[in-house]
């Protein structure tokens, strides 16, 4: 009978962890369309003048005012478009004339390609960098660190993409120029993943590859620097808590080496923290980055919200934001998972 | 990894520019590739019965024939397009076009007489926004099969119902909605009675000089040269439109030689660039208006000496030669220079000690405090401010609203501004187009059937609008041009607008590009004449 109790009990926490996860979920996206659509809805931009333009009859424009239903009070309005995204209806962007689902099956993949390097780059430098800072706290290999990270804190991105190609692209001609490759190369490799560098890998063409690539390292590195110095920074400022605390002094007072005592068990100690802190950067990435979109030319998600936004195109701005909605979802629960990994306390908490 | 000596790091490290300079050097456009670097988000889309924005309406100028044209060969003389020039009825109402033999859609099929008055037709059943253009004709959904017809297979005509001088009926089959679209093809499309409009948006069914391969919004529109066109094949194979958003990366792409043309650098950008070898900046003048409106609801505003005090207090010439040097001149008058019609005036400058007296004698000689809603963009903010500098010298403090095109333009149209600083641009190549909406407003009622920029500023003007009215129904040429040399006097002397430039273009290309046409509106911005050496 005991044992019964407690298999029900092993089965029916994470069915409630499970239960609590969609609830959770649910309410999150149901305050995202909400609060997406009221904003559209009260911004001074008027999203007939959008579609038909200034100089429409009056005619045209009280039709099309009729076909948005804007005639009709805000919270039937609401209710029509809720019940449209629950039939997974998001309705034509007026700017692409497209799906809006695939607009963002299109836009996304851009913006993918450039975060994942980026945050690679900020990830493998930021971390050893805010480790090596607080080990050297307050000499000048922690000056030179803290210099850099500030300076890629408050260095407007857009100017620094600027200088950016300046240098690398129309001076020195190392790295590819704006856009995702260049004109001969468009459409050449089928899209499968809709990253460049990997379907021009699986399709075996090489050319593109390195086009793409080309055009990707320059974007990429700047938007993996801005990480780099936000990672460093607060990697730096974590493990100096963790410097301090007693447990340090002990185990180096029992001979073990500094480096395992830094690298292991202060760094070790810091991975639930850092893990949120990647996450946030991740999801700030994913959002896409709209001034180097908008400096690179990179048709990404950024660049798409930015548009649709000024556009007053509403389904695609509610689309991109529930997108967005999604992805820091999707980052919350795995960042949830990663931290019964590095820290199991973190699991039995829950 | 743990071998690799530091040296060896640092020579991998050297080694990844290296790799990938070979790539970069292919970069620079093909040689039989006109690559144009542009803001096109503007676009929404491609179907010729539907399009107006501006970057659309250049690029289906080159993907649709049209009924009539102005080519790139002569831009100022109307021409034959898919048909002759028509033949008029001793009325001035009925049409009758004969078309060229032996013309081809793109998919190979004839250009036929049922085509022509398919795409008429259809502009008016779809009702999107181009149909204003040619609804004014007396065309509606109800009459429009009865009145424009395929008398035989290369043969078209049709019959207006309101009275319009054939000049101007003309004028309007050589703007977008005299594009010819395929029948078959856009009906083979057809959904829900959309005449194919959903499609169309995203593909083309034309007999251009160019064939449509993709648009792919906010990134590019690429387009394939058609062998079989009338005059002949365009000398660039391919034509790709590319969306760079920052004027900027504009400016490296054509120095780089990523881009052969770039059209949106700002005045700064130009001016750095000169003197460049590798390239060259051409003027193009452009047809749009900028002007700053007077809302005559205001009682201020509706003063005859307070608005044309008003308009002494802005320094033309100041601005012409300063942050707006080369791109734009002086022109006061509601046609843009090249416009049939169209006069070079310039009665007003800037004036403070005549204006002040004006606001005197009207009962105001300490000024008055206004609002001045203008877009919060270049150029028209260093406009906003240069008029509040100059109106402050008289005492009108001028209080600046800014914000984006759209939220200016949503107020502008509810007639809830007090003064508002905008450009206008035509809609077709005829005078009518830019009288009929300075210079119209026979119902100031909030609920007139049409809207004109008169009626935007409560300039209530019957008699001015008969004069209109009766301009564009005048047969006799050098008589309508005398009409309009009147109408601009009295619009620019008594009306709400101070009107004060004329745009130009300057466009960057890369020295080997020539041949490539703009022309005063972007249904005269021709690609196909474009080549590379």
């Amino acid at each position: 009978m005991i044992a019964l109790q407690t298999a029900v009990r092993r089965i029916a926490a994470p069915l409630r962890r499970v239960g609590n996860l969609l609830v959770s979920v649910g309410l999150t996206f149901l305050g995202l369309t909400c609060v997406t659509f009221v904003i559209g809805r009260v911004i001074p931009i008027d999203p007939v003048l959008a579609i038909v333009g200034d100089k429409a009859s009056n005619a045209t424009y009280e039709r099309v005012r009729l076909q948005l239903g804007l005639d009709q009070p805000l919270l039937v309005q609401y209710w029509h478009y809720l019940v449209k995204v629950l039939h997974g209806e998001f309705g034509t962007s007026v700017m692409t004339a497209h799906p809006v689902l695939n607009d963002l099956l299109s836009v996304f993949p851009a913006t993918l390609e450039l975060a994942l390097p980026a945050l690679l780059i900020g990830v493998l430098g930021g971390i050893p960098l805010g480790v090596y800072a607080a080990v050297h706290r307050g000499r000048w290999q922690d000056q030179v660190i803290r210099f850099l990270s500030l300076l890629g804190y408050s260095m407007p991105v857009f100017w620094l993409g600027l200088i950016g190609l300046l240098l690398f692209y129309a001076d020195l001609g190392w790295v590819g120029g704006p856009g995702r490759v260049d004109v001969g190369f468009d459409d050449i490799v089928p899209t499968v993943t809709g990253l460049i560098t990997v379907d021009s890998l699986i399709s075996g063409d090489t050319d593109v590859f390195w086009n793409a690539l080309g055009h990707l390292l320059l974007p990429a590195s700047i938007l993996g620097y801005l990480s780099l110095a936000y990672v460093a920074r607060m990697t730096r400022s974590f493990m100096l808590a963790q410097l301090k605390q007693e447990y340090i002094l002990a185990t180096l007072a029992k001979g073990l080496s500094p480096f395992r005592v830094v690298w292991v068990h202060a760094l070790g100690n810091v991975w639930v923290p850092l893990v949120t802190v990647i996450a946030l950067t991740f999801g700030s990435l994913l959002e896409g980055a709209v001034l180097t979109e908008t400096v690179f030319a990179w048709p990404g998600l950024g660049l798409y919200l930015k548009n649709s936004l000024f556009a007053a195109d509403l389904n695609a701005v509610i689309g991109g934001t529930m997108l967005v909605g999604v992805v820091y979802i999707v980052l919350n629960m795995l960042s949830d998972l990663v931290y019964t990994l590095v820290d199991p306390r973190a699991g039995e908490q829950q | 990894m743990a071998n690799l000596t530091r040296r060896q790091a640092l020579a991998g490290a050297a080694a990844v520019p290296l790799a990938l300079q070979a790539p970069a050097a292919l970069a620079a456009t093909p040689k039989d590739t006109l690559v144009i670097a542009k803001q096109i988000d503007d676009i929404i889309t491609m179907d010729p019965g539907e399009c107006y924005e501006l970057s659309g309406v250049e690029i289906l100028t080159n993907v649709y024939d049209r009924l009539l044209r102005y080519e790139a060969e002569d831009l100022t003389k109307m021409v034959g397009g898919v048909a002759n020039l028509p033949s008029v009825s001793a009325d001035g109402k009925t049409f009758t076009f004969k078309l060229r033999p032996n013309l081809k859609f793109h998919s190979g099929a004839p250009v036929t007489a049922e085509d022509c008055a398919f795409s008429l037709q259809r502009v008016v059943l779809l009702d999107k926004t181009p149909a204003f253009l040619i609804t004014q004709l007396g065309w509606t959904k109800a009459n429009v099969k009865d009145l424009i017809k395929a008398t035989a297979p290369d043969t078209l005509q049709f019959t207006i119902t309101e009275g319009f001088a054939p000049s101007m009926v003309m004028n309007l089959m050589t703007s977008i909605i005299g594009s010819i679209v395929e029948k078959k093809v856009a009906m083979a499309h057809a959904k829900d009675g959309d005449l194919g409009n959903i499609w169309l948006k995203t593909n083309s069914a034309a007999s251009g000089a160019f064939k449509l391969v993709s648009w792919k919004a906010n990134e590019e529109v690429t387009l394939q040269a058609s062998p079989g066109f009338r005059m002949g094949a365009p000398i660039m194979k391919r034509v790709v439109v590319r969306h760079v958003p920052e004027p900027a990366t504009q400016r490296l792409m054509v120095e780089k030689g990523d881009a052969d043309v770039a059209r949106d650098l700002t005045a700064d950008q130009i001016k750095a660039i000169r003197g460049d070898k590798n390239l060259r900046i051409d003027d193009f003048a452009g047809a749009n208006t900028w002007y700053l409106a007077m809302n005559m609801s205001d009682e201020r505003l509706k003063n005859d000496k307070v608005r044309t005090a008003l308009k002494m207090l802005i320094d033309y010439d100041g601005m012409v030669n300063s942050f707006l040097k080369g791109q734009f001149f002086v022109q006061e008058s509601f046609l843009p220079v090249g416009f049939f019609g169209a006069i070079k005036y310039a009665p007003f400058k800037l004036d403070v000690a005549k204006a002040k007296a004006l606001l005197a004698e009207a009962g105001y000689p300490n000024g008055f405090s206004i609002k001045l809603a203008a877009r919060n963009s270049s150029p028209g903010t260093e406009m906003a401010q240069s008029i509040q500098q100059t109106m402050g010298q008289a005492g009108v403090k001028v209080e600046i609203i800014t914000a984006d095109q759209k939220t200016i333009l949503g107020n502008y149209r509810g007639r809830k501004n007090e003064m508002t600083l905008v450009s206008w641009g035509p809609d077709y190549f005829d005078p009518h187009t830019n009288a009929d909406t300075f210079a119209h407003n026979s119902d100031d009622g909030d609920n007139a059937a049409s809207k004109p920029l008169a009626w935007r500023n409560h300039w209530f003007i019957p008699e001015i609008s008969a004069e209109t009215a009766a301009a564009a129904k005048e047969l006799d040429s050098a008589k309508r041009q005398a009409m309009y040399a009147d109408l601009q006097k009295k619009v620019t002397l008594q009306g709400p607008f101070a009107i004060m430039f004329q745009n130009v273009s300057e466009v960057v290309f890369r020295k080997n590009v020539t041949g490539f046409k703009l022309g005063l509106t972007e249904d005269m911005n021709f690609y196909r004449t474009a080549k590379k050496a």
